[in-house]
């Protein structure tokens, strides 16, 4: 058997990765925002109960430790938040374990960037104007959704306050998934099939799509806050281009004893569906303590972008070695 | 049967689903920004032929099924049944139903080397080769002269299937046919 060495992207698409990245980094610095590099290694991981984290032994000064693969750089770009930094953006190479596809690559290049006393709103504007920087035929328009207002013209049902039964009903026939395997999930499960399964599909085309006002249950590391209809949501936002998820934004939470007790949550439901805890950043909490700026940040798939904007049909068609032939 | 978890389901897998075997053609990973990731999965029923799609969470699993493919050659047939022989020299012979045998009817000829698959030790689908050689039993006689001009006309084979053939074949004559697209090929 012959092994297969080559390259997953050919050459030339290689060069206008370089050239797109080149412009991202133009677009920071204009706009005076800091490129920082952190460790792909840290000693706490990602506690979400939906993502898988890579983690390693490892030898260090204190002997042997677990260390964790970044499943984004949040943490370690918080804590520089935290000590004063300012505005700050990095590429970052992140990991989430299992995800494999036509849009997802277990190791892959976040964009991730931080405005101290930004408002989310001011936020998303940046994150479009990059968008339709990057994309050479961009020309909007950028349309905003509320998150409700979508399962409303797609499902005509309330995400909000139909009951647990309707929603298991709806995600087992729109999502094709079946009922039984159904049975036993929440609220958010059915939420996300149909988000993923039959909205998603149909957000950004021929338009930049910013969707806001998720479920206060999808937070995150958001702030939550009571919406026009009176409803928690998340302080996020999530764009949208030709049916694929680009970027996820937050108005950051700032609450030290929030975030622990978010973690513990996680860590808790993690015990309850046996999987395996994650060991948690002491010290992003103990940055939070200290105090992080108010502000915004994001994080954006930037693999995705150059994909988009070079019209390829596969992630791996943008990377250099995709994952397994790495 | 071995469990097999999504991440796990490549292209070929068989697996169990309500009930029926099934082979997987794709499987690919979908995830709102946060929260649940679930696999859109493109399955074949081995029993219906049928290709559909469902959708699991990620990290969800499925029983394998036992099925095989085996090289068999057919034999013959009672009307009620068709047999196949193993072609491993075991001369292990398996009996299929009509169901099972479905469009390869018009495709069996004995001593040819089939597809057969089987499921905890049943016959369910019998593939024709995808090339195969066979008589012309009827059809109208052959016109003489240039035989580069367009035309076909409907030839009836051996085993029972029509397919359309240039002009100049005659009775008798015995044919290449491609078993996948039911077209002729050539003279063999």
């Amino acid at each position: 058997m012959t092994t297969n060495w080559q390259p997953t992207a050919d050459i030339e698409t290689l060069r206008e990765r370089a050239h797109l990245l080149a412009r991202v980094r133009a677009f920071f610095t204009e706009r005076g925002v800091l490129e920082v590099e952190t460790p792909v290694l840290g000693q706490g991981g990602s506690t979400d109960v939906h993502l898988v984290s890579l983690s390693t032994l490892a030898r260090t000064a204190s002997g042997r430790r677990r260390l964790w693969l970044q499943t984004s750089p949040e943490f370690h770009m918080k804590r520089l938040l935290a000590a004063g930094s300012g505005p700050i953006f990095q590429l970052a190479k992140s990991f989430r374990d299992g995800e494999v596809g036509v849009r997802h690559n277990i190791e892959f290049t976040m964009l991730e960037w931080y405005r101290p006393g930004f408002t989310m709103a001011q936020l998303i504007d940046e994150t479009t104007t990059l968008v339709a920087n990057i994309l050479p035929s961009f020309a909007g328009p950028v349309v905003h959704y509320r998150y409700r207002a979508l399962f409303h013209t797609y499902l005509t049902v309330d995400p909000f306050t139909a009951s647990l039964e309707m929603l298991r009903r709806l995600a087992a026939e729109r999502g094709q998934m079946s009922a039984h395997a159904l049975a036993n999930e929440g609220r958010d499960t059915c939420l996300d099939l149909l988000m993923s399964m039959v909205i998603e599909p149909q957000l950004g085309r021929n338009e930049l799509s910013v969707v806001v006002d998720y479920p206060a249950s999808q937070a995150a590391l958001a702030r939550r806050h009571q919406d026009t209809d009176g409803e928690w949501v998340a302080s996020r936002f999530e764009l949208y281009l030709d049916g694929v998820e680009l970027a996820n934004g937050y108005d950051e939470l700032t609450d030290a004893a929030e975030q622990r007790a978010r973690f513990t949550e996680d860590n808790a439901e993690r015990r309850q569906i046996g999987l395996p805890e994650v060991d948690v950043d002491v010290s992003l909490l103990a940055a939070l303590e200290h105090g992080l700026p108010e502000g915004a940040g994001v994080a954006l798939g930037i693999d995705r972008l150059i994909q988009l904007a070079l019209g390829k049909a596969r992630l791996e068609d943008v990377l250099t070695f995709s994952t397994p032939n790495c | 049967m071995a469990n097999y978890s999504t991440n796990e389901f490549k292209g070929g897998l068989k697996v169990m689903l309500d009930g029926d075997p099934c082979s997987i053609i794709e499987n690919d990973l979908v995830k709102p920004g946060k929260g649940q990731a679930f696999n859109r999965v493109k399955l074949r029923n081995l029993m219906t032929g049928r290709v559909g799609e469902r959708t699991f969470k990620s990290g969800d699993s499925l029983e394998g099924a036992d099925v095989m493919e085996l090289e068999m050659e057919y034999l013959y047939n009672d009307g009620q049944m068709w047999y196949f022989m193993k072609t491993d020299g075991s001369f292990e012979q398996y009996a299929v139903e009509k169901k099972a045998l479905g469009d390869t009817e018009k495709w069996l000829k004995e001593q040819v080397p089939y597809t057969v698959t089987l499921w905890n030790d049943n016959a369910i689908h019998v593939a024709p080769p995808n090339f195969i050689e066979l008589e012309v039993i009827e059809t109208d006689p052959g016109l003489k002269g240039d035989t580069a001009q367009g035309g076909s006309k409907p030839a009836t084979l051996s085993s029972g299937a029509v397919v359309r053939v240039p002009l100049f074949i005659n009775q008798g004559e015995v044919l290449k046919v491609d078993t996948r697209s039911g077209e002729y090929v050539s003279r063999a």
